[in-house]
C-alpha cells in the first residue's frame, strides 16, 4: 500500500514553498504579469529553481540534482497550483527532466544537468494537451537540422532548450542557435502560456531514437500527468478555501450567505472532492516516487479524478462569489482559466479513461 | 508498556492453552477476551490489555494464521461498533464488567433504539418518555428503523425524561433488557421485501436505574459517542481494489461482452474511477489514525460510499438488460445481518438506497461537514431555548 500522507521533511518543504509565494506572488503579482511583455516570472523562477534548488528534485545527486523524488515535487506543485504561479515547474523539472532521465546519451546527461541546476528551462516540444502515450509531432530531421511545426507547446517562450520529437529520434534544440522561432499564441491561460514552435533548419543534437526515444516521451508526459493532480489539488483547495472565507462574510438576506443550506451543501460536496482529489494525487506521486502500485494506473486515475475537481472547484468560486466573480479584478478567472486548461493539458479526464480501460480490462465494446 | 512481541507471545500463549482446532468457538472467544486479546486498546480485565489500538493487527494475524474463530463483527456489528465504545466511555464499572464481555464474544447481540417515526433526522425531537418511578424508570413509546431487535438481548435506548428543558437537554441513555414485560418488536417490510429492521413499541416497560448510561439528562452527549462511531464503522472498512460494490459490476462487463454498449464503458468507468478514489481515501485516512493524525475525512466517507454503491448497483441492472428485469426472491424473510453480497444486482440496488438515509441522512451529514469541518455558520434555528414541549408537532 503507498504511503499517502505527507512526511515532516515535506511539510518543511511546503512551507517554505508556501511563504515565498505569499511574498512574491500574489494574485495581485500574477494578474499584472499576466498584462506584460513577459507572462513567466523568471525571477521567481530563478529563486525556486536555483536558489531553493527546487528543479532538480527529480534528478539523482550523481546526475546533478537534488536526489529527491515525486513526492516532493508534488508538494511544489501543490503549492505553485495554489497561487496559479508563473513559472515553468512541471513543463522543466518534471516532464522535460523526467524526459531526459530516460535517455541514455551524453547530450541528454548535460542538458539534465543543466535543468537540474534551474539555470536552463527546458520543455518537450509537444502540443501541451498530449496524453502519456501518444506524442507524434511532424517535425522532420534532415542533414542534422529540424524541420516542422508544433503547436500548443506550453512554456515555450520561456524556454532556452526544446526536446522536439521528430521522425527519427527525440532531439535537443537550443533555442539561441538560429533556425527556431518561438511565436507566443493568445492562451486561454496566460499564467502558462503556449506558443508556436516552427523549425526552420534548426541545428538538433540526438537525444535518444526509437523505442528510448518513445518511452523517455512517455515517461515524461506520465510524469507531468500524474504531478499535474498534485498542482489542480492545490487550485482547488484555493478555491475551496476562498469561498467558504467570503461565503462567511457575505450578507444576503439578513444572514451570513454561507449560512443557507443549500450552498453548504455544495461547499461540503466540493470538500468532499478535493479530500478524494489529495489521496488519488498522493496516491500517484508515491507510486511514480517508488514505482510500486503500477504508477501508469495511479498516473491515469490521478488526472482522470482531479481534472475534472478543480474545474469544478473553480467554477463554484466563480458562481458563489456572485457578481465580483465575474470581475477582472478578483483572481478567481485565473484559477478558473488555469483549471480548465488543466482539465484539456496531457490528456482529457477521458483519455485517461481510456488508458485505464486498458489497464484494468475494462475494454470498450467491439466495433461492429 | 506492551510491545508487539508481548503481544505476539500472549497470543501464542492463548493459542497454546486453547487450541482452535479442539476448542468450542464460544470458549476460544471467552479466552481470548479474559487474555486480553479481544480489543487490546480497552482496559485490562475488560478484554484489553490498554495497547495502542494499531497492535491489534498484530494479534489479529497471528489468530488468522492460526486457524482461530474471529467473533464475526458484522452479526455484532451495533454491539462492537456502537454499544461498546458507548458503555466504555461513559458505563459504571459494574455495566463494564456485566456487557463488555458477553457483547464481544457474540453471546449477546444488541441493537439500537434511537430513530423515532417523529425523530428520523432531527434525533434530538424524540418523544419516548421516560419517567422516574423510586429505582427504575417507566418508559413509553415507539422506536422504528431497529436492525436486529428481533434477535437483540439488550438495546441501547434514548429517552426523553425531561420535557420542560429545550429538547437536547432532557434526554437520558438506557440500556433496555429486550426480553423485559411491555417491549414488543414487529418486523418492518422492506423495499426489497425482507425484514431486516423492526419497529419496537416500548409500553410501560421498566429499566432500572442501574441500567442507565451517564448522568441523566446527558443522554444527548452520550449519544454523540455513538453515532460518531456509528459513521465510522459505516464508511471506515478496508477493501482491496474492487472489493466494494465495484467488483460485481466490473466481473459482469469483463464476462459478458453481448453487454457492452459505449454509454455504460463510458459511465462504468466514471464510476471504477470514484470507487478506487474513495478507496484511497479510506486507506489515507486509516494512516493518519495510525500516524496519530485523525483528519476529518471520515465525516464524509459514509456519504461518498452511500452514492457510489448507488451508482453503481443501478449501473449494474441496466448492464444486465433482460436480467436487470428479474429479481432474485421476494420472499420475506428476517436476516440476522445484512448481506449484499449474497444477492443479486437487484437487491443491491433496492438496498443501496438505504445507504444514504441510515446512521444519518446524506443531507444531514452535508450540513455536519459544512458546519463542523468547514466552519459555515448554521441555518437560524426555530427551536433552540424553547422547551421539548412547547415545540410544534
Amino acid at each position: 500500500m503507498s504511503d499517502l500522507l505527507y512526511t515532516e521533511e515535506e511539510e518543511a518543504l511546503r512551507s517554505a514553498v508556501r511563504s515565498l509565494l505569499a511574498d512574491r506572488c500574489g494574485p495581485a503579482d500574477v494578474l499584472a504579469r499576466t498584462e506584460s511583455e513577459q507572462p513567466h516570472d523568471r525571477e521567481l523562477w530563478k529563486t525556486l529553481a536555483d536558489s531553493m534548488g527546487l528543479a532538480g528534485l527529480l534528478v539523482p545527486e550523481d546526475r546533478g540534482g537534488q536526489g529527491a523524488t515525486h513526492r516532493e515535487a508534488a508538494v511544489v506543485l501543490e503549492e505553485l497550483g495554489r497561487a496559479v504561479a508563473p513559472v515553468p515547474y512541471l513543463t522543466s523539472a518534471v516532464v522535460a527532466t523526467e524526459t531526459l532521465l530516460a535517455c541514455t546519451g551524453d547530450a541528454a546527461a548535460e542538458l539534465l544537468a543543466a535543468l537540474a541546476s534551474g539555470r536552463t528551462v527546458g520543455a518537450l516540444a509537444v502540443p501541451f494537451a498530449t496524453a502519456p502515450g501518444v506524442a507524434r509531432t511532424g517535425v522532420r530531421h534532415e542533414d542534422g537540422a529540424l524541420r516542422g511545426e508544433v503547436t500548443g507547446v506550453a512554456d515555450a517562450a520561456v524556454a532556452d532548450i526544446l526536446l522536439v520529437p521528430a521522425d527519427s529520434g527525440l532531439f535537443a534544440v537550443d533555442i539561441g542557435r538560429g533556425g527556431v522561432t518561438v511565436t507566443p499564441q493568445t492562451s486561454l491561460d496566460r499564467t502558462r502560456p503556449v506558443a508556436t514552435v516552427t523549425l526552420d533548419g534548426a541545428p538538433a543534437r540526438l537525444l535518444a531514437e526509437g523505442a528510448e526515444a518513445e518511452t523517455a516521451m512517455r515517461l515524461g508526459l506520465r510524469s507531468g500527468a500524474g504531478l499535474l493532480a498534485s498542482e489542480q489539488l492545490g487550485l482547488a483547495e484555493w478555491c475551496l478555501t476562498q469561498t467558504v472565507a467570503h461565503l462567511k462574510e457575505r450578507h444576503q438576506f439578513n444572514r451570513p450567505v454561507g449560512s443557507f443550506q443549500a450552498l453548504k451543501h455544495r461547499l461540503a460536496e466540493l470538500w468532499l472532492r478535493v479530500v478524494n482529489t489529495r489521496a488519488a494525487a498522493r496516491h500517484a506521486a508515491d507510486a511514480l516516487a517508488t514505482g510500486s502500485d503500477e504508477p501508469n494506473l495511479a498516473a491515469a486515475l490521478a488526472q482522470a479524478y482531479a481534472a475534472p475537481v478543480a474545474v469544478r472547484a473553480a467554477e463554484e468560486a466563480l458562481q458563489l462569489h456572485g457578481g465580483i466573480g465575474m470581475t477582472w479584478e478578483h483572481p478567481v478567472h485565473l484559477y478558473l482559466k488555469r483549471a480548465k486548461a488543466d482539465s484539456i493539458a496531457l490528456g482529457t479526464a477521458g483519455r485517461h479513461r481510456a488508458e485505464l480501460a486498458d489497464l484494468v480490462d475494462l475494454p470498450a465494446p467491439a466495433t461492429p | 508498556m506492551t510491545d508487539t512481541a508481548e503481544l505476539r507471545r500472549r497470543t501464542r500463549d492463548l493459542l497454546a492453552a486453547h487450541p482452535p482446532a479442539t476448542t468450542d468457538r464460544t470458549d476460544f472467544l471467552k479466552a481470548r477476551f479474559d487474555a486480553g486479546l479481544a480489543w487490546v486498546h480497552y482496559p485490562e480485565g475488560l478484554g484489553g490489555l490498554g495497547a495502542p489500538r494499531t497492535l491489534q493487527a498484530v494479534v489479529d494475524a497471528e489468530l488468522e494464521a492460526a486457524g482461530a474463530p474471529d467473533n464475526d463483527p458484522r452479526r455484532i456489528g451495533i454491539g462492537l461498533g456502537m454499544a461498546a465504545p458507548t458503555i466504555l466511555g461513559f458505563g459504571t464499572d459494574e455495566q463494564k464488567r456485566r456487557f463488555l464481555r458477553p457483547l464481544w464474544v457474540g453471546e449477546e447481540v444488541w441493537c439500537q433504539l434511537f430513530s423515532e417515526p417523529g425523530a428520523g433526522s432531527d434525533l434530538a425531537a424524540l418523544g419516548t418518555r421516560a419517567v422516574r418511578d423510586g429505582e427504575s424508570w417507566n418508559v413509553d413509546g415507539q422506536k422504528v428503523w431497529t436492525s436486529s431487535a428481533h434477535v437483540a438481548r439488550w438495546g441501547i435506548l434514548i429517552a426523553r425524561t425531561d420535557p420542560d428543558v429545550p429538547k437536547h437537554r432532557g434526554i437520558t441513555y438506557f440500556i433496555c433488557d429486550m426480553t423485559d414485560p411491555g417491549v414488543e418488536v414487529r418486523p418492518l417490510r422492506q423495499i426489497t421485501g425482507e425484514a431486516e429492521f423492526n419497529e419496537v413499541f416500548l409500553t410501560g416497560v421498566r429499566i432500572p436505574d442501574s441500567r442507565r448510561l451517564g448522568a441523566v439528562g446527558e443522554g444527548w452527549k452520550v449519544a454523540q459517542t455513538t453515532l460518531m462511531n456509528e459513521r465510522v464503522s459505516i464508511g471506515g472498512m478496508r477493501i482491496p481494489r474492487e472489493g466494494g460494490m465495484i467488483g460485481p459490476a466490473a466481473t459482469a462487463w469483463r464476462e459478458r461482452p453481448e453487454l457492452r454498449t459505449h454509454d455504460l464503458h463510458q459511465r462504468l468507468l466514471t464510476l471504477w474511477v470514484e470507487a478506487e478514489v474513495a478507496r484511497l481515501t479510506g486507506d489515507r485516512l486509516r494512516q493518519q489514525l495510525v500516524a496519530g493524525q485523525p483528519g476529518p475525512e471520515g465525516s464524509g466517507m459514509k456519504l461518498g460510499f452511500a452514492r457510489l454503491n448507488q451508482e453503481i448497483s443501478g449501473l449494474e441492472l441496466e448492464l444486465l438488460g433482460d436480467e436487470g428485469l428479474l429479481y432474485d426472491d421476494w420472499t420475506m424473510r428476517r436476516p440476522d445481518l445484512v448481506d449484499f453480497t449474497g444477492r443479486e444486482a437487484g437487491y443491491r440496488y433496492l438496498r443501496s438506497k438505504g445507504n444514504s438515509i441510515e446512521g444519518g441522512t446524506s443531507e444531514v451529514l452535508l450540513n455536519i461537514v459544512a458546519e463542523r469541518v468547514l466552519g459555515l455558520p448554521p441555518e437560524p434555528r426555530t427551536d433552540k431555548d424553547v422547551a421539548w414541549k412547547d415545540l410544534a408537532r
